[in-house]
């Protein structure tokens, strides 16, 4: 199952970097969108709590905006029976979750970056910080993908996501939110560990309930 | 692999409906290794339907489908290693080349030995095989779905319509690669032209049900 679903992320890399369907979207959505910002601040310095605010706000339109392709695509062309006629459900979850995250790790990887050189942001504490960003990007890459899988077989496709997965997201977000903020202030562990210990659990709980979930709809 | 497994695919009172719409009822059918048999009937009878829930991609409304090997249920969930299948449904990667698609598919399902080069030789797409799906012409990809549904030697060949779009070359292609699996495996042909009908020994028509 573990080799099936790293051929079908590979397969969706490759396909990726031919086609350029998600990466093209969020580039120009991450410039526009980091460009606004810079525009419309000048030299004001944002509150530690509207830098975190903003930098999640960014992160969940781009994943939106990338992540729903990686199904809808498969559907629209009529390749999900490739996958359907070659490997299980549980494969093929699986290594969508794998693409979903690494795909989402590395924008928002740029995305921070890129926010930190054109704001000028000073974070105090980088490894907290660090970390939770990436429990935040994890859960978020867990939802995203299964209700892409969700979206991809209902009708009206891309429009419905943000719609679905904000309030699904919503406690996740909060907590990211939250920990990012007190980590640019220089929050220590135990001031964020609350955070932490409801992002472990909130991504343990969505990708079990995904792996459920999927074997239902896979087939038809 | 075929000589050896005794396979048996066993429909009993299948039905099939869309929202409260039947498309068919009652469909029973046994078939063992060495057995060949032509769904056909008018179109919109729902012979792509029969063969996709033979497949495993759709389920039946009710009724009972098994595919049995040496005595042992199949379980459903890898009912795909059995099966092969070409069908206007089905799509491959537009943006790989032939020898590409299907190597990522043999990836996918998990397959070590790669058998890409002696399938390609055999649908006649050898010399071609590096060029992108995208360029190729309908035939061509008829062609390479039909490399694709026999890449992992399946126990069962489903074929929708498989010679459209193909020329006489093609065709012979699919007489051949038919003339095996009916030898010694099973192959199921959902058609309505009297060539492909002709390659198998036994029918099921939907009209009749
Ligand atoms: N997803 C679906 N939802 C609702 N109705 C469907 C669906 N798929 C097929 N049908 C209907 O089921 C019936 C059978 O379709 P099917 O494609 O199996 O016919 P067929 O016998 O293969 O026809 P043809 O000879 O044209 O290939 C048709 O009336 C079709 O409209
Ligand atoms: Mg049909």
């Amino acid at each position: 199952m573990f080799k099936q679903a790293i051929a079908i992320c590979k397969k969706d890399f490759r396909s990726e970097i031919r086609t350029r369907y998600a990466i093209n979207a969020l580039l120009m959505f991450i410039i526009v969108v980091i460009s606004v910002i810079k525009f419309s601040l000048g030299e004001e310095k944002l509150s530690a709590e509207m830098n975190a605010g903003l930098i999640w706000i960014i992160i969940f339109f781009a994943t939106s905006n990338g992540l729903s392709r990686v199904f809808v695509s498969e559907e629209e062309r009529g390749t999900s029976l490739v996958l359907k006629l070659s490997s299980e459900a549980r494969s093929v979850i699986l290594g969508k979750l794998i693409f979903n995250t690494v795909l989402t790790f590395i924008i928002n990887f740029f995305i921070i970056i890129l926010y930190i050189l054109i704001t000028d942001l000073t974070i105090k504490n980088i490894a907290l910080f660090s970390l939770s960003v990436s429990l935040g990007t994890l859960g978020l890459s867990a939802v995203m993908t299964i209700i892409a899988a969700l979206i991809s077989k209902a009708g009206s496709k891309g429009t419905l996501y943000p719609v679905l997965s904000f309030p699904l997201l919503l406690p996740l977000m909060l907590a990211s939110i939250s920990s990012t903020w007190l980590t640019i202030e220089g929050a220590g562990l135990s001031a964020i560990a609350g955070e932490l210990q409801m992002m472990v659990s909130y991504t343990i709980v969505v990708i079990t309930a995904s792996f459920l979930l999927f074997e239902l709809i896979w087939n038809d | 692999m075929g000589g050896l497994t005794d396979i048996r695919l066993e429909a009993v009172n299948l039905t099939k409906k869309f929202d409260r719409k039947t498309i068919f009822e009652n469909v029973n059918f046994e078939l063992t290794k060495k057995s060949s048999v032509a769904i056909t009937g008018r179109n919109g009878s729902g012979k792509s339907t029969l063969i996709k829930i033979i497949a495993n991609l759709l389920t039946q409304s009710s009724g009972e489908l098994n595919l049995f090997s040496d005595g042992k249920k199949v379980k459903k969930e890898i009912v795909y290693r059995y099966i092969g299948f070409v069908s206007p449904y089905l799509n491959l990667y537009d943006e790989f080349t032939g020898a590409e698609n299907l190597k990522i598919a043999s990836a996918i399902r998990g397959i070590s030995g790669d058998n890409s080069d002696s399938v390609l030789k055999q649908v006649g797409l050898f010399e071609r095989r590096h060029d992108l799906l995208k360029i190729y012409s309908s035939g061509m990809k008829q062609r390479l779905k039909i490399a694709f549904s026999i890449l992992h030697d399946p126990y069962i060949l489903l074929l929708d319509e498989p010679t459209s779009n193909l020329d006489l070359e093609g065709v012979s292609v699919v007489d051949d690669i038919a003339g095996g699996y009916k030898k010694d495996r099973i192959l199921i042909i959902a058609t309505n032209d009297a060539h492909e009908k002709s390659l198998c020994d036994s029918e099921i028509n939907l009209n009749k049900i």
